[in-house]
Protein backbone atom coordinates (compact mmCIF):
# COMPACT_ATOMS: atom_id res chain seq x y z
CA UNK A 1 0.00 0.00 0.00
CA UNK A 2 1.46 3.38 -1.00
CA UNK A 3 0.86 6.69 0.67
CA UNK A 4 2.50 9.69 -0.98
CA UNK A 5 5.52 11.11 0.80
CA UNK A 6 4.93 14.53 2.32
CA UNK A 7 7.06 17.60 1.60
CA UNK A 8 6.49 19.73 4.66
CA UNK A 9 4.78 18.39 7.73
CA UNK A 10 4.82 15.71 10.39
CA UNK A 11 4.76 11.98 10.59
CA UNK A 12 3.60 10.62 13.92
CA UNK A 13 5.03 7.12 13.99
CA UNK A 14 4.99 4.17 16.39
CA UNK A 15 1.48 4.90 17.61
CA UNK A 16 0.16 1.81 19.39
CA UNK A 17 -2.19 -0.05 17.08
CA UNK A 18 -5.70 1.34 17.41
CA UNK A 19 -4.57 4.66 18.88
CA UNK A 20 -4.48 6.78 15.72
CA UNK A 21 -8.12 7.80 15.84
CA UNK A 22 -7.79 9.02 19.44
CA UNK A 23 -4.88 11.24 18.40
CA UNK A 24 -6.70 12.34 15.24
CA UNK A 25 -9.55 13.59 17.41
CA UNK A 26 -7.47 15.07 20.26
CA UNK A 27 -5.18 16.94 17.85
CA UNK A 28 -8.26 18.27 16.02
CA UNK A 29 -6.86 17.00 12.74
CA UNK A 30 -10.37 16.78 11.31
CA UNK A 31 -10.44 20.59 11.37
CA UNK A 32 -7.40 20.89 9.07
CA UNK A 33 -7.78 21.41 5.36
CA UNK A 34 -4.50 19.72 4.38
CA UNK A 35 -3.95 16.07 3.51
CA UNK A 36 -3.98 13.85 6.59
CA UNK A 37 -3.31 10.15 6.18
CA UNK A 38 -4.05 7.57 8.83
CA UNK A 39 -2.36 4.23 8.45
CA UNK A 40 -3.71 1.56 10.75
CA UNK A 41 -2.17 -1.76 11.73
CA UNK A 42 1.04 -1.29 9.79
CA UNK A 43 3.65 -3.98 10.46
CA UNK A 44 6.25 -2.92 13.02
CA UNK A 45 9.40 -4.73 14.14
CA UNK A 46 9.21 -3.03 17.52
CA UNK A 47 5.49 -3.16 18.21
CA UNK A 48 4.21 -5.95 15.96
CA UNK A 49 1.49 -3.62 14.67
CA UNK A 50 1.40 0.14 14.79
CA UNK A 51 -0.54 3.14 13.54
CA UNK A 52 0.95 6.12 11.71
CA UNK A 53 -0.42 9.58 11.01
CA UNK A 54 0.97 11.76 8.23
CA UNK A 55 0.10 15.45 8.20
CA UNK A 56 0.98 17.36 5.05
CA UNK A 57 1.14 20.81 6.58
CA UNK A 58 3.70 22.89 8.45
CA UNK A 59 1.00 24.68 10.41
CA UNK A 60 1.58 24.69 14.18
CA UNK A 61 -0.04 21.81 16.00
CA UNK A 62 0.06 21.51 19.80
CA UNK A 63 1.48 18.03 20.12
CA UNK A 64 1.80 18.00 23.90
CA UNK A 65 -1.12 15.66 24.37
CA UNK A 66 0.70 12.90 22.47
CA UNK A 67 2.99 12.36 25.44
CA UNK A 68 -0.09 11.65 27.56
CA UNK A 69 -1.95 9.46 25.07
CA UNK A 70 0.97 7.47 23.71
CA UNK A 71 4.42 8.19 25.18
CA UNK A 72 6.06 5.69 22.79
CA UNK A 73 4.97 7.56 19.67
CA UNK A 74 7.70 9.37 17.73
CA UNK A 75 7.45 12.63 15.83
CA UNK A 76 9.25 13.02 12.52
CA UNK A 77 9.49 16.56 11.18
CA UNK A 78 9.75 16.76 7.38
CA UNK A 79 11.01 19.85 5.56
CA UNK A 80 11.42 19.93 1.76
CA UNK A 81 10.84 16.21 1.67
CA UNK A 82 13.67 15.48 4.13
CA UNK A 83 13.61 14.27 7.72
CA UNK A 84 15.03 17.17 9.76
CA UNK A 85 14.06 16.14 13.30
CA UNK A 86 12.97 12.98 15.04
CA UNK A 87 11.91 12.97 18.64
CA UNK A 88 9.71 11.62 21.37
CA UNK A 89 7.52 13.93 23.36
CA UNK A 90 8.05 14.27 27.06
CA UNK A 91 4.99 14.35 29.27
CA UNK A 92 3.69 17.93 29.29
CA UNK A 93 3.25 19.59 32.69
CA UNK A 94 -0.22 20.74 31.64
CA UNK A 95 -2.79 19.73 29.05
CA UNK A 96 -5.18 22.56 28.25
CA UNK A 97 -8.52 22.27 26.45
CA UNK A 98 -7.83 18.83 25.03
CA UNK A 99 -9.50 16.54 27.57
CA UNK A 100 -12.73 17.10 29.45
CA UNK A 101 -13.14 16.37 33.13
CA UNK A 102 -15.54 13.48 33.59
CA UNK A 103 -16.30 14.13 37.26
CA UNK A 104 -19.96 15.20 37.32
CA UNK A 105 -19.25 17.17 40.51
CA UNK A 106 -16.53 19.30 38.87
CA UNK A 107 -17.14 23.03 38.35
CA UNK A 108 -16.13 22.63 34.68
CA UNK A 109 -19.32 20.65 34.03
CA UNK A 110 -21.49 23.68 34.74
CA UNK A 111 -19.22 26.51 33.62
CA UNK A 112 -18.30 25.89 29.99
CA UNK A 113 -16.25 29.10 29.82
CA UNK A 114 -13.54 27.61 32.04
CA UNK A 115 -10.40 26.20 30.44
CA UNK A 116 -10.18 22.44 30.86
CA UNK A 117 -6.80 22.13 32.53
CA UNK A 118 -5.09 18.90 33.60
CA UNK A 119 -1.75 18.85 35.40
CA UNK A 120 0.83 16.07 35.60
CA UNK A 121 0.44 14.69 39.11
CA UNK A 122 2.61 11.58 38.81
CA UNK A 123 5.26 11.24 36.13
CA UNK A 124 5.94 7.56 36.91
CA UNK A 125 2.35 6.49 36.33
CA UNK A 126 1.61 9.16 33.66
CA UNK A 127 -1.26 10.37 35.83
CA UNK A 128 -2.92 13.67 35.02
CA UNK A 129 -5.54 15.28 37.24
CA UNK A 130 -8.09 18.01 36.75
CA UNK A 131 -6.75 21.32 38.06
CA UNK A 132 -10.10 22.10 39.68
CA UNK A 133 -11.37 18.86 41.23
CA UNK A 134 -8.28 16.59 40.94
CA UNK A 135 -10.22 13.80 39.21
CA UNK A 136 -7.96 11.55 37.17
CA UNK A 137 -7.79 12.33 33.46
CA UNK A 138 -9.33 9.80 31.15
CA UNK A 139 -9.43 9.75 27.40
CA UNK A 140 -12.84 10.85 26.23
CA UNK A 141 -13.73 8.07 23.79
CA UNK A 142 -16.48 8.88 21.37
CA UNK B 1 -3.09 37.62 45.51
CA UNK B 2 -2.90 35.02 48.26
CA UNK B 3 -5.92 32.72 48.67
CA UNK B 4 -6.65 29.59 50.69
CA UNK B 5 -8.12 27.03 48.32
CA UNK B 6 -6.33 23.90 49.47
CA UNK B 7 -4.56 23.29 52.79
CA UNK B 8 -1.44 22.57 50.70
CA UNK B 9 -1.40 26.28 49.79
CA UNK B 10 0.11 26.77 53.26
CA UNK B 11 3.42 25.28 54.31
CA UNK B 12 3.75 23.81 57.81
CA UNK B 13 5.54 26.87 59.12
CA UNK B 14 2.66 29.08 58.02
CA UNK B 15 0.13 26.67 59.51
CA UNK B 16 1.90 26.67 62.86
CA UNK B 17 2.12 30.47 62.82
CA UNK B 18 -1.62 30.64 62.14
CA UNK B 19 -2.35 28.23 64.99
CA UNK B 20 -0.15 30.31 67.31
CA UNK B 21 -2.11 33.41 66.35
CA UNK B 22 -5.41 31.56 66.86
CA UNK B 23 -4.24 30.51 70.34
CA UNK B 24 -3.30 34.13 71.09
CA UNK B 25 -6.75 35.34 70.02
CA UNK B 26 -8.36 32.56 72.09
CA UNK B 27 -6.38 33.70 75.14
CA UNK B 28 -6.92 37.46 74.72
CA UNK B 29 -9.78 38.16 72.30
CA UNK B 30 -10.07 41.75 73.58
CA UNK B 31 -6.74 42.57 71.93
CA UNK B 32 -8.22 41.86 68.50
CA UNK B 33 -11.64 43.51 68.76
CA UNK B 34 -10.88 46.44 66.46
CA UNK B 35 -8.23 45.07 64.09
CA UNK B 36 -10.63 44.66 61.15
CA UNK B 37 -12.64 47.80 61.70
CA UNK B 38 -14.06 49.09 58.37
CA UNK B 39 -13.25 45.76 56.66
CA UNK B 40 -15.92 43.58 55.09
CA UNK B 41 -16.12 39.84 54.66
CA UNK B 42 -18.46 38.47 51.97
CA UNK B 43 -19.78 34.99 52.69
CA UNK B 44 -20.85 33.45 49.36
CA UNK B 45 -22.55 30.19 50.29
CA UNK B 46 -23.94 28.43 47.24
CA UNK B 47 -24.66 25.43 49.44
CA UNK B 48 -26.32 25.38 52.87
CA UNK B 49 -24.10 25.55 55.93
CA UNK B 50 -24.65 26.46 59.53
CA UNK B 51 -21.48 26.28 61.52
CA UNK B 52 -18.97 27.20 58.83
CA UNK B 53 -20.88 30.28 57.68
CA UNK B 54 -21.73 31.39 61.22
CA UNK B 55 -18.19 30.84 62.43
CA UNK B 56 -16.83 32.95 59.56
CA UNK B 57 -19.35 35.66 60.32
CA UNK B 58 -18.70 35.52 64.05
CA UNK B 59 -14.95 35.59 63.37
CA UNK B 60 -15.20 38.77 61.28
CA UNK B 61 -17.54 40.44 63.75
CA UNK B 62 -15.21 39.67 66.66
CA UNK B 63 -12.40 41.30 64.72
CA UNK B 64 -14.50 44.44 64.46
CA UNK B 65 -15.38 43.97 60.77
CA UNK B 66 -18.68 43.64 58.96
CA UNK B 67 -20.26 40.84 56.96
CA UNK B 68 -22.39 40.65 53.82
CA UNK B 69 -23.35 37.79 51.52
CA UNK B 70 -25.89 35.07 50.85
CA UNK B 71 -26.52 31.63 52.26
CA UNK B 72 -27.98 29.74 49.30
CA UNK B 73 -27.49 29.79 45.55
CA UNK B 74 -31.17 30.60 44.96
CA UNK B 75 -30.70 34.06 46.47
CA UNK B 76 -27.64 34.88 44.35
CA UNK B 77 -27.04 35.66 40.68
CA UNK B 78 -25.97 32.05 40.24
CA UNK B 79 -29.67 31.30 39.88
CA UNK B 80 -29.60 33.56 36.80
CA UNK B 81 -26.65 31.64 35.38
CA UNK B 82 -23.79 33.90 36.47
CA UNK B 83 -20.38 32.20 36.63
CA UNK B 84 -18.49 32.06 39.92
CA UNK B 85 -15.66 34.09 38.42
CA UNK B 86 -18.06 36.90 37.48
CA UNK B 87 -19.68 36.73 40.90
CA UNK B 88 -16.38 37.18 42.74
CA UNK B 89 -15.21 39.94 40.44
CA UNK B 90 -18.34 41.87 41.34
CA UNK B 91 -18.26 41.01 45.03
CA UNK B 92 -14.59 42.06 45.11
CA UNK B 93 -15.84 45.60 44.43
CA UNK B 94 -17.81 45.54 47.68
CA UNK B 95 -15.83 43.37 50.10
CA UNK B 96 -12.20 43.01 51.22
CA UNK B 97 -12.19 39.21 51.50
CA UNK B 98 -14.50 36.37 50.42
CA UNK B 99 -15.36 33.05 52.03
CA UNK B 100 -16.99 30.76 49.46
CA UNK B 101 -18.77 27.44 49.73
CA UNK B 102 -19.94 25.75 46.56
CA UNK B 103 -21.35 22.29 45.78
CA UNK B 104 -19.15 21.95 42.69
CA UNK B 105 -15.58 20.80 43.20
CA UNK B 106 -12.98 23.35 42.18
CA UNK B 107 -15.39 26.31 42.21
CA UNK B 108 -13.29 28.34 44.70
CA UNK B 109 -10.21 27.81 42.53
CA UNK B 110 -12.12 28.94 39.44
CA UNK B 111 -13.17 32.00 41.45
CA UNK B 112 -9.65 32.70 42.71
CA UNK B 113 -8.26 32.78 39.17
CA UNK B 114 -10.19 36.02 38.60
CA UNK B 115 -10.61 37.53 42.04
CA UNK B 116 -9.11 40.85 43.12
CA UNK B 117 -9.59 40.01 46.81
CA UNK B 118 -8.50 36.93 48.81
CA UNK B 119 -10.75 33.88 48.46
CA UNK B 120 -11.14 31.36 51.26
CA UNK B 121 -12.49 27.96 50.28
CA UNK B 122 -15.21 27.20 52.81
CA UNK B 123 -15.87 23.78 51.25
CA UNK B 124 -16.20 22.67 47.62
CA UNK B 125 -18.34 19.60 47.08
CA UNK B 126 -16.62 16.45 48.29
CA UNK B 127 -13.21 17.91 47.53
CA UNK B 128 -11.55 20.20 50.09
CA UNK B 129 -12.35 22.08 53.26
CA UNK B 130 -9.11 23.75 54.39
CA UNK B 131 -10.53 25.92 57.18
CA UNK B 132 -12.05 22.85 58.81
CA UNK B 133 -8.56 21.37 58.63
CA UNK B 134 -7.07 24.38 60.39
CA UNK B 135 -9.78 23.89 63.01
CA UNK B 136 -8.92 20.20 63.32
CA UNK B 137 -5.20 20.92 63.58
CA UNK B 138 -5.76 23.55 66.24
CA UNK B 139 -7.92 21.10 68.19
CA UNK B 140 -5.46 18.21 67.93
CA UNK B 141 -2.60 20.47 68.97
CA UNK B 142 -4.51 21.83 71.95
CA UNK B 143 -5.73 18.39 73.03
CA UNK B 144 -2.54 16.40 72.39
CA UNK B 145 0.06 19.11 72.94
CA UNK B 146 1.53 18.79 69.44
CA UNK B 147 1.09 17.62 65.87
CA UNK B 148 3.50 14.70 65.78
CA UNK B 149 3.84 11.10 66.89
CA UNK B 150 0.26 9.91 67.20
CA UNK B 151 -2.13 7.51 65.50
CA UNK B 152 -5.29 8.95 64.02
CA UNK B 153 -8.31 6.91 62.97
CA UNK B 154 -10.39 8.48 60.20
CA UNK B 155 -13.79 6.85 60.21
CA UNK B 156 -16.85 6.93 57.96
CA UNK B 157 -17.13 8.44 54.51
CA UNK B 158 -13.55 8.78 53.35
CA UNK B 159 -14.50 8.98 49.68
CA UNK B 160 -16.61 12.14 49.70
CA UNK B 161 -15.46 13.44 53.09
CA UNK B 162 -13.68 16.63 52.12
CA UNK B 163 -12.64 17.34 55.71
CA UNK B 164 -10.77 14.03 55.77
CA UNK B 165 -8.97 14.76 52.48
CA UNK B 166 -7.70 18.12 53.68
CA UNK B 167 -6.74 16.78 57.11
CA UNK B 168 -4.69 13.96 55.58
CA UNK B 169 -2.97 16.45 53.26
CA UNK B 170 -1.91 18.48 56.30
CA UNK B 171 -1.02 15.70 58.76
CA UNK B 172 0.95 13.72 56.17
CA UNK B 173 3.52 16.54 56.44
CA UNK B 174 3.90 16.01 60.19
CA UNK B 175 6.41 13.65 61.81
CA UNK B 176 5.34 10.25 63.07
CA UNK B 177 1.61 10.45 62.31
CA UNK B 178 0.06 7.07 61.49
CA UNK B 179 -3.26 6.98 59.64
CA UNK B 180 -5.87 4.28 60.14
CA UNK B 181 -8.55 4.71 57.47
CA UNK B 182 -11.79 3.05 58.59
CA UNK B 183 -14.58 2.84 56.01
CA UNK B 184 -16.74 0.46 54.00
CA UNK B 185 -15.11 -0.70 50.76
CA UNK B 186 -17.30 1.67 48.71
CA UNK B 187 -16.24 4.74 50.69
CA UNK B 188 -12.47 4.31 50.65
CA UNK B 189 -10.18 7.29 50.02
CA UNK B 190 -10.09 8.59 46.43
CA UNK B 191 -6.91 8.08 44.39
CA UNK B 192 -5.78 11.69 44.61
CA UNK B 193 -5.54 11.35 48.39
CA UNK B 194 -4.40 7.74 48.71
CA UNK B 195 -1.86 7.75 45.90
CA UNK B 196 -0.86 11.37 45.52
CA UNK B 197 -0.79 12.34 49.18
CA UNK B 198 -0.49 9.35 51.51
CA UNK B 199 1.72 7.07 49.44
CA UNK B 200 3.86 9.92 48.10
CA UNK B 201 4.47 11.29 51.60
CA UNK B 202 5.67 7.94 52.87
CA UNK B 203 3.32 8.16 55.85
CA UNK B 204 2.36 4.94 57.56
CA UNK B 205 -1.27 4.04 56.89
CA UNK B 206 -3.69 1.16 56.76
CA UNK B 207 -7.22 0.75 55.38
CA UNK B 208 -9.63 -1.30 57.46
CA UNK B 209 -13.37 -1.72 57.79
CA UNK B 210 -13.70 -2.66 61.48
CA UNK B 211 -13.62 0.26 63.92
CA UNK B 212 -13.71 -1.90 67.08
CA UNK B 213 -10.65 -3.86 66.00
CA UNK B 214 -8.39 -0.79 65.71
CA UNK B 215 -9.89 1.26 68.56
CA UNK B 216 -7.19 0.38 71.19
CA UNK B 217 -4.36 1.80 69.06
CA UNK B 218 -5.93 5.20 68.34
CA UNK B 219 -4.84 8.48 69.94
CA UNK B 220 -7.26 10.55 67.88
CA UNK B 221 -10.54 9.35 66.36
CA UNK B 222 -11.94 11.55 63.60
CA UNK B 223 -15.55 10.59 62.96
CA UNK B 224 -17.42 11.73 59.85
CA UNK B 225 -20.99 11.62 58.63
CA UNK B 226 -22.03 9.67 55.54
CA UNK B 227 -23.40 12.61 53.57
CA UNK B 228 -26.68 12.09 51.75
CA UNK B 229 -26.01 15.09 49.47
CA UNK B 230 -22.91 13.45 47.97
CA UNK B 231 -24.74 10.41 46.64
CA UNK B 232 -26.45 10.28 43.26
CA UNK B 233 -28.15 7.06 44.31
CA UNK B 234 -30.41 7.10 47.40
CA UNK B 235 -30.20 3.33 47.66
CA UNK B 236 -26.42 3.45 48.13
CA UNK B 237 -26.80 6.13 50.79
CA UNK B 238 -29.36 4.12 52.75
CA UNK B 239 -27.18 1.02 52.61
CA UNK B 240 -24.07 2.81 53.90
CA UNK B 241 -25.37 5.53 56.21
CA UNK B 242 -25.25 3.51 59.43
CA UNK B 243 -21.91 1.82 58.80
CA UNK B 244 -20.31 3.29 61.92
CA UNK B 245 -22.01 4.45 65.08
CA UNK B 246 -19.77 5.28 68.01
CA UNK B 247 -21.30 4.17 71.30
CA UNK B 248 -20.03 4.09 74.91
CA UNK B 249 -19.67 0.31 74.57
CA UNK B 250 -17.33 0.70 71.60
CA UNK B 251 -15.22 3.17 73.57
CA UNK B 252 -14.53 0.65 76.33
CA UNK B 253 -11.40 -0.56 74.55
CA UNK B 254 -10.22 2.94 73.65
CA UNK B 255 -7.30 4.75 75.27
CA UNK B 256 -8.12 6.88 78.28
CA UNK B 257 -6.65 9.94 76.57
CA UNK B 258 -8.28 9.37 73.19
CA UNK B 259 -9.50 12.59 71.51
CA UNK B 260 -12.75 12.24 69.55
CA UNK B 261 -13.21 14.82 66.82
CA UNK B 262 -16.07 15.36 64.38
CA UNK B 263 -16.44 18.25 61.92
CA UNK B 264 -20.19 18.29 62.66
CA UNK B 265 -23.04 18.19 61.96
CA UNK B 266 -23.53 14.68 63.22
CA UNK B 267 -26.61 12.64 62.53
CA UNK B 268 -26.33 9.43 64.50
CA UNK B 269 -22.69 8.42 64.06
CA UNK B 270 -21.81 9.49 67.62
CA UNK B 271 -24.21 8.46 70.37
CA UNK B 272 -25.18 11.56 72.39
CA UNK B 273 -24.27 9.61 75.54
CA UNK B 274 -20.63 10.21 74.58
CA UNK B 275 -21.01 14.01 74.70
CA UNK B 276 -20.35 14.05 78.45
CA UNK B 277 -17.19 11.95 78.09
CA UNK B 278 -14.11 14.20 78.47
CA UNK B 279 -12.64 12.49 75.40
CA UNK B 280 -15.37 14.10 73.24
CA UNK B 281 -13.71 17.19 71.73
CA UNK B 282 -16.16 18.10 68.96
CA UNK B 283 -17.84 21.05 70.64
CA UNK B 284 -14.48 22.47 71.73
CA UNK B 285 -13.43 21.88 68.11
CA UNK B 286 -16.37 24.00 66.85
CA UNK B 287 -15.27 26.83 69.13
CA UNK B 288 -11.68 26.57 67.90
CA UNK B 289 -13.03 27.01 64.36
CA UNK B 290 -13.99 30.60 65.06
CA UNK B 291 -10.56 31.52 66.42
CA UNK B 292 -8.61 29.91 63.63
CA UNK B 293 -10.81 31.64 61.02
CA UNK B 294 -10.11 34.94 62.79
CA UNK B 295 -6.40 34.22 62.44
CA UNK B 296 -6.79 33.31 58.77
CA UNK B 297 -8.80 36.43 57.91
CA UNK B 298 -6.12 38.55 59.58
CA UNK B 299 -3.30 36.82 57.72
CA UNK B 300 -4.90 37.03 54.27
CA UNK B 301 -5.96 40.66 54.70
CA UNK B 302 -2.47 41.54 55.88
CA UNK B 303 -0.86 39.79 52.90
CA UNK B 304 -3.26 41.52 50.52
CA UNK B 305 -2.16 44.84 52.02
CA UNK B 306 -5.66 45.67 53.20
Amino acid sequence: MNIDAIRNGLVIDHIRAGGAMDLYRLLHLGDMDCTVAIIKNAPSRKLGRKDIIKIDSDRYIDLGVIGFVDPDATINVIRDGKLVDKRRLDLPERIVNVLKCRNPRCITTVEPGLDQVFFLSDRDTHTYRCLYCEAKAELNKK
Amino acid sequence: MRHLIDIRDLDMREILTLLDLADDIYAKPEDFREVCRYKKLATLFFEPSTRTRLSFEAAMMELGGKVLGFSEAASSSASKGESVSDTVRVVGCYADIIAMRHPKEGAPLAAALHSTVPIINAGDGGHNHPTQTLTDLMTIRREKGGLSDFTIGLCGDLKFGRTVHSLIAALSRCEGVKFVCISPEELRLPGYVRQDVLIKSGAEFEEVSDLAEVMPELDVLYMTRVQRERFFNEEDYLRLKDSYILTPAKLERAKRDLSILHPLPRVNEIDTAIDADPRACYFRQALNGKFVRMALILKLLEEAGK
